[in-house]
């Protein structure tokens, strides 16, 4: 035993299975409990919070993925929820997954469908309230969007291998090859669930003009906004204007 | 505000429309604090929903109260903003730590019995209950080694925690049998030992069966099958000294479907009723 306190020990043995038994404990089937039960659940954590990236590579390699993430990235809040959130980074410089290139934007929306999950709840303003307003005060408005409403965009088409692996969906086997193709994402909660939608590059880019201030007006520029309305009222997106 | 002495389930989102729809003999709900600390969304929802049916207690398996670090200050706030938005018949924590020098382990693993762990756990019970506002219950572990630098026996360790901050106990008669299997010590002794008007609730669950490096029964706290029988027998002789408590069903993971668990609330009731 060095100086090291007794939680000290058990916590590194837990860590990192290659660590001698501590403080006096022989038999390392009954420790192998706390070992299993620390990697297990954590990547259970994750393979539920991102079940499509584990669908995409399968078991043996997401159980490796969730073993190096948990090396690099240990938990550090006791929110569970939380413990996702810099894997979509780590799968980016993660060399054994170069070969799916998009499997990280993958995980950006994963993520970001959790998040949106446990956004804080807003009412919608009516639809017909903003119906209601003078071209010129629509024009003149900036929008206030709701908490859980989320913008991503991928170089890869995310949304489409996202839509294939959801129940119902085409998943085109476990390693698809996805058509190349940028995919803009807007995602709404109506209710409790997080809903995510395709835009046009134009729609876009308008969308994200509003989502950072801009008024109606200015965002109008940028695109029709036809499609960005119909998306957030649909959403109960929009919870007021200002 | 307490717990009625009737059966309870540990709330499962996948158990909403059954719990509601039939709920049996089940009168009361727990919940794990940590998963309903978002800022909204569907969990907030249905647990304030189930309250206008079902007295509420919220477990926490965060806190770390047996840890040798202070508490973590951040997450005592949300615990605390849980029990405020919610008002729970009680609160209830682990004599156990899950995190170290910042890193959670997702684990409630264990701590030595002596003079000095006793009170520093003290020390945070009562800062919990500081926080808190009221007492709450620590419940007795499920453990799987024997610790060498243990100098105090488990249950005079919880009287006299007990005894030091007012906290009352959670007795889980399940973590009984796995702790005194792999202990090789007698399940029915620590029943008979324990401080039983201290209990202010009862756990029961399910386990799995192993065995150690000797062939020695290794039995693994899984909350993953149905109540084993001879918990089911220490839940009587407990109810025998301790008279009807609030008796909790804990399933939580390889989920069973509503009337499975109900099965087991039943069972739970039933006992309940053999000592009123």
């Amino acid at each position: 035993m060095t100086g090291r306190s007794f939680q000290a020990d058990f916590a590194r043995a837990v860590r990192e299975p290659d660590r001698p038994l501590p403080g006096g404990l022989t038999d390392s089937r009954r420790f192998a409990v706390y070992r299993n039960t620390h990697a297990v659940t954590l990547a259970e954590a994750l393979a539920q919070g991102f079940p499509v990236v584990a669908a995409l590579v399968g078991a043996e390699f997401f159980s490796a993925l969730a073993g190096a993430y948990r090396m690099a990235h240990p938990p550090r809040s006791p929110l569970l929820r939380l413990y996702g959130r810099a894997f979509p980074d780590f799968i980016a410089g993660f060399p054994p997954a170069a070969a799916l290139p998009y499997l990280a934007d993958v995980a950006r929306l994963e993520w970001a469908l959790l998040d949106s999950a446990e956004a804080a709840d807003a009412r919608a303003l009516p639809p017909a309230s903003l119906a209601a307003l003078p071209p010129d005060r629509l024009y003149a408005a900036r929008l206030v969007l709701a908490p859980a409403v989320r913008l991503l965009s991928s170089a890869h088409p995310v949304l489409s291998i996202w839509r294939a692996h959801q129940p119902g969906g085409a998943a085109p086997g476990p390693r698809p090859g996805p058509a190349p193709g940028a995919e803009r994402i807007l995602i709404t909660r109506p209710a409790f669930d997080p809903t995510p939608a395709a835009l046009s590059n134009a729609s876009f880019a308008a969308l994200r003009m509003l989502a950072s201030g801009a008024t109606v007006g200015e965002a109008a520029r940028h695109g029709d906004l036809t499609e960005v309305f119909t998306l957030l009222l649909d959403g109960g997106a929009i919870t007021g204007i200002s | 505000m307490v717990l009625p002495p009737r059966p309870g389930v540990g709330f499962k989102p996948q158990h909403y429309a059954g719990l509601t729809g039939d709920p049996g003999p089940v009168e009361w709900v727990e919940v794990h604090a940590e998963n309903y600390m978002g800022d909204g969304g569907r969990a907030l929802a249905q647990l304030a929903s189930l309250q206008d049916r079902f007295a509420l207690s919220v477990h926490g398996v965060g806190l770390s109260i047996g840890g040798e670090g202070r508490l973590d200050a951040d997450h005592l706030s949300r615990v605390k903003r849980v029990c405020e938005r919610f008002g729970p018949a009680s609160f209830s924590e682990h004599l156990a730590w899950s995190t170290h020098e910042g890193v959670f382990f997702n684990d409630l693993l264990p701590l030595p019995y002596r003079e000095d762990t006793l009170a520093r756990t003290a020390a945070h019970v009562q800062e919990v209950q500081e926080a808190l506002a009221r007492p709450i219950l620590i419940e007795n572990p499920s453990v799987y080694v024997t610790l060498p630098a243990s100098e105090m026996d488990e249950i005079d360790f919880l009287t006299e925690l007990a005894a030091r901050t007012g906290c009352g106990l959670l007795l889980d008669v399940n973590n009984v049998l796995v702790s005194a299997t792999n202990r090789q010590t007698d399940p029915l002794d620590y029943i008979d030992r324990f401080p039983h008007a201290l209990v202010g609730e009862i756990h029961l669950g399910g386990h799995a069966v192993d065995a150690d490096e000797r062939g020695a029964p290794l039995l693994i706290d899984d909350h993953a099958h149905p109540v084993a029988p001879q918990v089911w027998a220490l839940l009587d002789r407990t109810l025998a000294l301790a008279g009807p408590r609030p008796v909790l069903i804990e399933w939580d993971n390889d989920l069973p479907d509503w009337p499975a668990l109900r099965a087991e609330a039943t069972r739970a009731g039933a006992a309940l009723d053999r000592v009123r």
